[in-house]
């Protein structure tokens, strides 16, 4: 910078510059710097919320999820999923075989327990009358683990009878059979329980009846957990001196050294891929489909539809109340105590908690005006709208007192009456500032939760048609995805649907705003000339 | 030229400036009366702007207003059609005689009544809307719907108010994108659509560049005879110009109200030759 251009009293006036330049530069350095961090708080808030949502619609999907997608959904080509499926199938093959030569050599071991407690049976004293009482109740067919009670009974009963002493050889072999079966028993039950949460059902098995547990993991990302979950038993430790419990993971394979069953932890280790066949899917229709199985499988299209219709119904309520309240606030009210009264109301209205208006539309709209039997999204859009009833008002009322008066004045000039006026003139050119009023609450109406918590939203449920919409609760984003969670059964499991639907909710309510404010810009620029 | 003994250099001067301008036939009678204000006062609270008025605006004559700010000459057109009901304070006294009413008589409907009394803003005010729809405005109030009638209703209010030439080719476009000479004579065509008896005027060029102003000068003169205008101006040179007869404002009095030619070149009141010489105002 050069020297001031007035020489004569340069001192004074160019420290009074400087300082000006100074203090210009300190406030629009903080200004930027607000921004600054404005925009990266909110690229830290949404980045992951996109990045993780996004992950409910793009992933590796494995051979279960097209499976159940065809099942269920009937999604997909048929012929080519079940020619899939049938390649999964030969992978896991040598898996299923393992699982069948250990089932064998396990039931050889039951037949030898069976035939010496038989042999035992067969003898005239008293300990042949006890086992064989016992005997009669033995199953062959019935499950492994009640065919071993029944025989560790015969043992016990055998052991303490008076006559033991002649088949002291035969109990040592029994009792030896019966500690190696029971031990493993337990361990093969996990075994065959987290190999099911894998793949599916094992062959043989009966068909579980819920959805979940009829399908293996669906998803390459949760298989890979699972896997591991197969891989190594986990185990709560709780030291004796009081130091914190912890988790410990011991090699499940160690259980099953020397036993058919070793193999299998090899196959999975190595062979998941070709049991699963993950394949890159974008699975779109998340956004159309409904759920089944409590957000299990399938995607949200109940929900969507819910907030699409409570969003929709509360601003058919809020807007037209709304902007007629601030016409009459602004044109038609005289200035008096009431309306100022009024005014205070409406501000204080807008300061309440959103669960004190999901009270109020509990205690007035279902329980006095009864306008449902039930919560229904009609008794939720109301309480909805009054919940925003206030910002469009407020809004409203600004953009109409913004109106020059002179428009007024030009009208009533031609001879328009004050409702003509306001209708042709003033509304047109206080839309803007409407709309943005609109825009405010839209998004606000479409995110609350705890309004349509006893009002409208249900966690369960079904795409409602427009006209049950009237008397029927719906599930709803908000509220499903505070109840996936935290009270889902399965909250761990569902992580990409809850992240799935918080996207879609941002996405929902970013594209609403988009398009009111592409409308606002062209009603202005309309406005501007 | 009057030459009297009370004649100085000064006003002499100011007088044959005066004079140039006027081109209008110097026998202006008083003409048939077309509101006549008798004992008309109007009230902000307590305080009154316009004190007990008595004048009659002859029809089809150019009548201005002229006096310092703040003389209640504004006030005084907006009452004429009663635009000061706007003003919840305002209240008025005596009567404003129009049609052989009162216009402040209950029985008035203010909506018919503006539609013969006419208004024209100091700043242009159109609406936001196109050219074609503000001119439409009124005649739609109205209750004309008829494509072609609305046509010609806005062609020849726009050709009366001599902007025909320049909007012609864009009706449709808005009317906030003309220049500022140009939205003006929009609103007075915007008036004119509605047919008016009386074009009340209020300081019309004081928002407009010397051009668009002696456009709008013109456009006065071309009106003159068809409609009775009233208008309120700073501008004298403008009242002498424009206007048949003119009327002296002070402090809410009419001090003085005649011919222009007369007005301007041999005042009866001191006021009115000490404001139009330049000596305070």
């Amino acid at each position: 910078m050069g020297r001031p251009p007035i020489p004569e009293k340069s001192g004074e006036i160019s420290v009074r510059l400087e300082t000006r330049h100074l203090l210009d530069r300190s406030f629009s350095g903080l200004g930027f710097v607000a921004i600054f961090f404005m925009a990266a708080s909110l690229v830290v808030i949404l980045l992951p919320i996109i990045v993780k949502g996004l992950s409910a619609y793009l992933f590796t999907g494995t051979i279960e999820f097209r499976e159940a997608m065809n099942d269920q959904f009937d999604h997909g080509d048929r012929a080519a999923v079940q020619a899939e499926a049938r390649l999964a199938e030969q992978a896991r093959q040598p898996l299923y075989d393992c699982l069948t030569a250990f089932a064998d050599g396990q039931s050889k071991q039951l037949d030898r327990l069976t035939a010496i407690a038989q042999g035992m049976a067969a003898r005239e004293d008293s300990l042949g009358r006890s086992v064989a009482r016992k005997m009669r109740r033995f199953d062959p067919q019935a499950p492994f683990s009640s065919q071993l009670k029944t025989l560790q009974g015969v043992y016990d009963r055998a052991a303490a009878n008076r006559g033991a002493v002649d088949v002291v050889d035969e109990l040592a072999e029994m009792n030896t059979i019966l500690a190696g079966l029971s031990t493993l028993n337990e361990k093969v039950e996990a075994f065959e329980h987290a190999l099911s949460e894998l793949l599916g059902p094992l062959p043989g098995q009966t068909p579980p009846r819920l959805l979940r547990s009829q399908y293996g993991q669906t998803r390459w990302d949760r298989a890979l957990i699972k896997q591991r979950q197969f891989l190594f038993e986990e185990e709560w430790v709780h030291p004796p001196d009081g130091a914190p419990s912890y988790i410990k993971e011991t090699p499940r394979i160690e259980h099953f050294r020397g036993t058919a069953l070793e193999p299998a932890f090899a196959l999975i280790e190595h062979d998941l891929e070709s049991m699963l066949r993950p394949k890159f899917t974008f699975y779109w229709r998340f956004l159309t489909d409904t759920s089944k199985d409590a957000n299990f499988f399938g995607g949200i299209w109940a929900e969507v539809l819910g907030t699409f219709y409570l969003t929709l119904g509360a601003m058919l309520f809020a807007v037209p109340m709304g902007v007629i309240a601030a016409i009459y606030l602004c044109e038609y009210a005289k200035p008096s105590r009431f309306i100022s009264f009024l005014r205070t109301c409406i501000s204080t209205l807008a300061g309440v908690p959103s669960i004190v208006f999901g009270l109020f539309g509990l205690a007035f709209f279902l329980n006095t005006l009864e306008v449902s039997h039930n919560k229904s999204v009609l008794a939720g859009s109301m309480t909805l709208a009054l919940m925003i009833l206030p910002t469009i008002i407020r809004a409203s009322e600004e953009a109409i007192l913004a109106v020059p008066q002179t428009y007024k004045e030009a009208a009533l000039g031609l001879g328009a009456g004050r409702w003509h006026t306001v209708l042709t003139v003033v509304l047109p050119a206080s839309l803007p500032g409407i709309l943005t009023g609109i825009v405010i609450s839209m998004g606000r109406a479409a995110g609350e939760t705890a309004p349509i918590i006893f009002t409208a939203a249900v966690s369960v449920g079904q795409p409602l048609s427009i006209f049950k919409a009237f008397s029927q609760p719906t599930p709803a984003l908000p509220w499903n995805i505070y109840n996936l969670c935290t009270e889902h059964e399965a909250v761990n499991e569902l992580r990409h649907v809850q992240f799935g639907m918080v996207f879609t909710l941002v996405a929902m309510v970013l594209i609403l705003n988009l398009s009111a404010i592409i409308l606002r810009a062209k009603v202005s620029k309309k406005l501007r000339g | 030229m009057d030459t009297n003994a009370s004649t100085d250099t000064i006003k002499m001067k100011a007088m044959s400036q005066f004079s140039d301008d006027l081109d209008q036939p110097a026998d202006i009678g008083p003409g048939e009366a077309h509101v006549s204000a008798r004992d008309f006062s109007v009230f902000y609270g307590d305080f009154e702007a316009v004190k007990k008025l008595n004048a009659d605006f002859a029809k089809g004559r150019v009548t201005a207003i002229i006096g310092p700010s703040g003389c209640g000459k504004s006030t005084f057109l907006r009452s004429i059609n009663r635009m000061n009901d706007l003003i919840p304070v305002a209240s008025t006294g005596g009567q404003l005689i129009f049609d052989k009413l009162n216009i402040y008589d209950p029985r008035i409907d203010v909506v018919s009544l503006r539609c013969r009394i006419g208004m024209v803003f100091q700043k242009p005010n159109p609406f936001p809307k196109s050219i074609y729809d503000n001119v439409a405005y009124g005649p739609r109030l109205q209750g004309i719907k008829k494509r072609a009638q609305l046509d010609d209703i806005v062609e020849k209010s726009l050709r009366r108010a001599a902007i025909w030439k320049e909007s012609k080719d864009r009706l449709k476009e808005n009317a906030l994108g003309m220049s500022g000479g140009q939205q003006q004579r929009l609103c007075i065509a915007r008036a004119l659509a509605v047919q008016p008896e009386i074009l009340l005027m209020d300081e019309p060029t004081s928002a407009l560049d010397p051009k668009s102003t002696s456009r709008i000068e013109d456009l006065i003169a071309e009106l003159r005879g068809g409609y009775t205008i009233i208008i309120v101006t700073h501008n004298m040179q403008q009242a002498a110009r424009v206007s048949d007869q003119t009327a002296f404002m002070y402090e809410g009095d009419l001090i003085e109200f005649g011919s222009t030619r007369k007005l301007f070149t041999n005042p009866t009141e001191k006021q009115t030759e000490e404001y139009i010489t330049g000596r305070f105002g």
